[in-house]
């Protein structure tokens, strides 16, 4: 029988998709690339759609949505994390969270079906950035020395236990921190879009041979479809309160 | 079994103890981390239980763990990914 023999296209398959424009130039443009103007787009529609000014306090329609989306930042993620001196990131964490939910929710809109953040570029800018911000706001809020101290030397050690302490957090504050803040948001969705595949892959093949049957991984790829729903959004949000909690960090080191 | 190994080629040999290498690999990697998120997501369960007034700080802090503890699992799928023939 040949349902054993499942034609399953390689992974690079699933995530390199062909120039469309530009080809040979940096700016080359293909799907992944276009998902991303996409999004960018749609985070600044909305934004600037919402940010008009308009007769009626009450907000409705999509004013209603970004109010919502900031309140949900500044309540769960600033406040929990940072504090009230942490407002000043509130519109950089907000932008950065509807960019990747708009990135990630591509995944299951019909026709696009593909996680842009699946690619490894946005992601590792986006924490090569984090990176670089919450360094910043170590060095200013303790100045360099204070900073290093606080990170490198954390207060409440004993002393001879420094030897070990201090290379592990100049690895884990310096190197690990942006690279897990990348990999964990293009890992889940790799992950995401592979199972997403291997169902609709699944459906397909029994679906040629009886019909019946297909409707159980059908099923399951539904089930999966509303999951991968709850990731996208999940994951814009750890990415989000990561952030924060890092520049928070950075900004009250612990006594 | 062994007359069917002396058949395949010498790579194709290499490619499939390459994805029992992956899949053992991911599968290993994956013990840890599950053990780990149950115990967040239980104790974060049991404290929403005591104090329904703390479950928004709980919720947040949970999803803080979960997402420390999941990167383990992750990097075991990253390897997974690498390792495929």
């Amino acid at each position: 029988m040949s349902i054993l023999a499942l034609e399953f296209p390689p992974v690079s398959h699933l995530f390199d998709w062909p120039t469309i424009w530009l080809d040979g130039t940096p700016l080359a443009i293909n799907k992944t690339v276009l998902i991303y103007l996409a999004a960018t787009a749609a985070t600044m529609v909305l934004f600037g759609l919402a940010g008009r000014p308009r007769e009626s306090l009450v907000p409705v329609g999509v004013q209603h949505v970004a109010e919502s989306g900031v309140n949900f930042i500044e309540n769960s993620v600033v406040m929990q994390t940072i504090g009230p001196d942490g407002k000043k990131f509130m519109p950089f964490l907000t932008s950065m969270f509807f960019f990747i939910l708009f990135s990630n929710i591509t995944e299951v809109i019909p026709f696009i079906q593909f996680p842009a953040n699946s690619r490894m570029a946005i992601p590792i800018t986006l924490a090569l950035l984090v990176w670089v911000i919450y360094n910043v706001v170590g060095v200013k809020s303790q100045g360099l020395f204070g900073y290093l101290k606080n990170s490198l030397f954390p207060p409440g050690v004993p002393k001879v236990l420094y030897v070990i302490v201090t290379p592990i957090e100049l690895v884990s504050t310096f190197v690990v921190k942006p690279f897990s803040l990348a990999i964990r948001l293009w890992a889940n969705m790799v992950a995401g879009h592979l199972l997403l595949v291997t169902f609709a892959i699944l459906t397909a093949t029994l679906w040629d041979f009886f019909y019946v049957p297909a409707a159980l991984p059908f099923l399951m790829l539904i089930a999966m479809t509303a999951f991968e729903i709850l990731v996208s959004v999940l994951q814009a949000f750890i990415f989000t309160i990561l952030t924060a909690v890092y520049i928070g960090g950075s900004m009250h080191p612990e006594h | 079994m062994l007359s069917l190994l002396a058949q395949t080629a010498p790579g194709e040999f290499l490619d499939g103890l390459k994805a029992i290498g992956a899949g053992l690999g991911y599968g290993l990697a994956a013990v840890g981390p599950g053990v780990g998120i149950g115990l967040v997501v239980g104790n974060a369960i049991t404290s929403m239980a005591r104090q329904p007034e703390s479950a928004g700080m709980v919720r947040t802090t949970m999803f803080l763990g979960i997402a420390f503890t999941e990167a383990l699992a992750l990097i075991g799928f990253v390897v997974f990914i690498l390792l495929l023939p």
